[in-house]
């Protein structure tokens, strides 16, 4: 990963030097940014290089290092790429720039849905949204004459008969790889079942009702996934999804054009996007953004060309390029079918990741402590107790909650 | 060598040693007795994120923390005794779990489920590394000497490979769908999942380890074995001793100092393998207390991190050492006394 990003930083310094054919002007001020290596970025970055005088770093340790860089004076980037969760702590150092100012003189274009404020004040411009929803082969399902799943009991009642009629190899997929992803899948189960998960102060508060549902669920689908779902991340069970090896997942829509690429998938065009399967109060799933932020330690001038370059970057002539590498917050962005499943689950009313500083703490403790109830080790009540425990140590010691 | 001398060749690793180990050393040790923290204060904050078609906007109570005049987060550090060292132990839980005589509870705090991994793990890998070092040091002795060269390259292979890269690939090749996996299931007729229980993976993790170091084992055997002493090995054959009884009376013992140095660096190794658990990504079923420190130490997305618990779990790992290391210590000791 780490030649990869070099050498497409290379590559992408020498492509900044050659033409900016497609940039509506010519760049002079040196600028960088860092931020995630997925797709979108590749895409949203490469546009950005063409106005000249621009370097990306695709970073996956990005998270590690923005806080650090973007504290420095002059910071070491001017752009940096977040999303709701990994703007927190930016958020919290006070180390990025409000961006009303800029927005007013050449943010014509943004919808007003792309602006992130934070108390009235534009502090991030959203570019893409992505969410976890359900894919399903919608020849099995067919065949099988079973309808679309709406809720979790559908899911599970769907992934009973197809492994009867044994037609996959496991009826379900699952991020549930022990830490993030794991974590994330409780998040969005116990948000579906309408949970609270901080009380006054800080406290915890998920060993409840919604808790021990949203903990039965997910073991219930375990029986029905890879033995080895502890392991499996977006990746593995997006290959296993191109493989024909699941029927179903709850996959991130950052995915969903993987399944029809000719090259790597042997199920093109069969993967339906749905919406995230009901919980008892809302879809199970959270929606996240991706955007980009600007640095406040450098010049007025430096802003203003970063801003410049960063709407160069997201405007419409990117977006209908890459029409279908995510689902993108801009007025020339068709949503394909690709996407019908992130905006499904968002009209159902999924909300959006609770992100915060005892968030972080909590998605953590929920990533280490989940394994232990889904491997038998512990029951619900007692998992939950542990990971709540374990929450309190953590943000004790961050100072989040007082002793 | 005069004393100006000595210290002017010894100084400089003197000076690298005290620099980067003994002062992170110190450093660490007092980080594990103070915690580090941001005053936070709570405001009422609207924050407005996308939706499909409108913003959703939503009000709600947030802990920021507060800043100085320069923008820098006001951080306040404070005593906190052995608080940190509590909190990695959990000695309450523990106790209650040892009470009610639970081993399966025991197992599912962070700390001791770490520890009884590094220990059988360490334990268990030491004498077969030891054995199979041995064994590959006499094979290489006893070859032809124009293959020799070809045999001591070969079986060295598995040390050059860079740890986290030799983990990934076992990774892979035992994975679900992975190469030697399928093969299995096709030999057995079964389905097998090996990461989907802890029990096949720690064995995996330790056939891991005992195929990496091994090599290393059997380099330092095998120059052991050329200073063995030609006229004691010919008495023994002329005597009537047997191969076995060659190898356990007369190379052996002629080793012993080289299998305690051997011994000495594995369990200092071992102690401390973190390589493993994050190449086979077994954190699910399986952590050891270096991963432990590890995990601490990572910052998660809100950009909060654990340093003092961390530097409380490092120094307690180094602890384990230590006590690891007294035996073979006090034997070279005792040896060393014995010589002079």
């Amino acid at each position: 990963m780490k030649l990869k990003t070099l050498i497409l930083a290379g590559v992408m310094s020498v492509a900044s030097g050659a033409a900016w054919a497609a940039c509506s002007f010519e760049n002079t001020v040196p600028l960088k940014s860092l931020s995630a290596g997925f797709e979108a970025w590749k895409a949203v970055t490469d546009a950005m290089a063409e106005c000249g005088n621009f370097s990306a770093s695709l970073d996956q340790e990005f998270r590690e290092k923005q806080p650090e860089a973007f504290a420095a004076n002059p910071a070491l980037y001017q752009i940096g790429g977040v999303s709701n969760a990994t703007l927190v702590p930016l958020l919290n150092a006070g180390t990025i720039r409000p961006l009303d100012d800029l927005v007013a003189k050449y943010g014509q274009d943004l919808l007003p849905n792309q602006l992130i404020k934070v108390d009235g004040q534009t502090m991030a411009i959203a570019m893409m949204v992505n969410a976890q929803h359900l894919m399903y082969r919608s020849d099995i399902l067919a065949d099988l004459g079973i309808a679309e799943p709406k809720t979790y009991a559908d899911v599970l009642a769907a992934a009973e008969k197809i492994k009867e009629a044994g037609v996959v190899e496991y009826p379900l997929g699952g991020t549930f790889k022990t830490g993030w992803n794991l974590g994330q899948e409780f998040v969005n189960m116990y948000l579906g079942e309408g949970g609270e998960f901080f009380a006054e102060g800080n406290m915890p508060a998920i060993n409840n009702e919604q808790g021990v549902r949203a903990l039965e669920t997910l073991k219930a689908m375990t029986a029905y996934m890879d033995p080895e779902y502890l392991v499996s991340d977006s990746t593995y069970v997006q290959q296993q999804f191109q493989q024909g090896k699941i029927a179903m997942a709850n996959l991130w829509a950052s995915r969903a054009a993987a399944m029809n690429d000719e090259a790597e998938s042997q199920v093109v065009g069969k993967v339906k996007m749905a919406a995230a399967p009901m919980g008892s109060a809302a879809p199970a799933t959270t929606i996240w953004w991706d955007g980009m932020v600007l640095a406040k330690n450098m010049s007025d001038e430096e802003a203003d060309a970063a801003f410049r370059v960063m709407m160069e970057g997201i405007d419409a002539e990117m977006v209908q390029a890459n029409n279908d590498v995510a689902v993108w917050l801009n007025p020339a962005y068709t949503p394909g079918e690709l996407a019908a499943g992130a905006a499904a689950s968002a009209e159902a009313g999924a909300k959006p990741y609770p992100a915060s500083g005892p968030m972080g703490i909590m998605h953590t403790a929920l990533g280490n402590g989940l394994a232990d109830y889904l491997t038998g080790a512990k029951d619900a009540q007692t998992t939950l107790a542990d990971i709540e425990a374990d929450y309190l140590t953590a943000a004790k010691e961050a100072g989040l909650v007082s002793n | 060598m005069n004393f100006r001398t000595f210290a002017a060749f010894v100084g400089p690793s003197v000076f690298m040693m005290l620099l980067f180990i003994a002062f992170p050393l110190v450093s660490v040790f007092k980080q594990s007795f103070y915690v580090t923290q941001p005053i936070y204060e709570t405001v009422e904050v609207e924050t407005c994120t996308p939706g499909f078609l409108t913003q959703t906007c939503v009000t709600e109570e947030k802990s920021i923390p507060k800043l100085d005049d320069d923008g820098e987060i006001i951080t306040q550090t404070q005593f906190v005794g052995l608080e940190s060292y509590r909190n990695v132990l959990e000695p309450e839980r523990t106790w209650r779990a040892i009470s009610e005589g639970s081993w399966s509870v025991l197992s599912t705090i962070n700390f001791w489920k770490a520890l009884r991994f590094t220990l059988t793990f360490t334990l268990i890998t030491l004498p077969l590394v030891i054995g199979f070092g041995l064994a590959i040091a006499i094979v290489i002795n006893n070859a032809a000497q124009a293959i020799r060269g070809p045999v001591i390259f070969v079986s060295l292979l598995p040390f050059i490979i860079t740890p986290v890269i030799g983990a990934l690939s076992i990774n892979w090749l035992f994975r679900g769908d992975g190469i030697l996996t399928a093969m299995l299931e096709w030999w057995l007729n079964r389905d097998i999942a090996l990461f989907a229980q802890a029990w096949t993976i720690e064995l995996l993790m330790m056939l891991y380890r005992v195929w990496h170091v091994a090599p290393f084992a059997a380099i330092v055997f095998y120059a052991g074995l050329q200073t063995v002493n030609q006229d004691s090995l010919e008495s023994a054959v002329i005597d009537g001793a047997s191969r076995w009884q060659r190898l356990k009376y007369i190379v052996i013992p002629h080793l012993m100092p080289l299998i305690i140095f051997v011994s000495m660096i594995h369990l200092m190794d071992a102690y401390r393998v973190f390589e493993e658990i994050v190449g086979f990504s077994s954190q699910g079923y399986v952590i050891s207390l270096q991963w432990l420190t590890y995990d601490f130490l990572v910052p998660d997305q809100a950009g909060n991190r654990s340093i003092s618990r961390a530097s409380a779990s490092a120094m307690l790992t180094m602890v384990g050492i230590v006590i690891l290391l007294i035996a073979p210590l006090r034997r070279t000791w005792r040896d060393h006394k014995g010589g002079h």
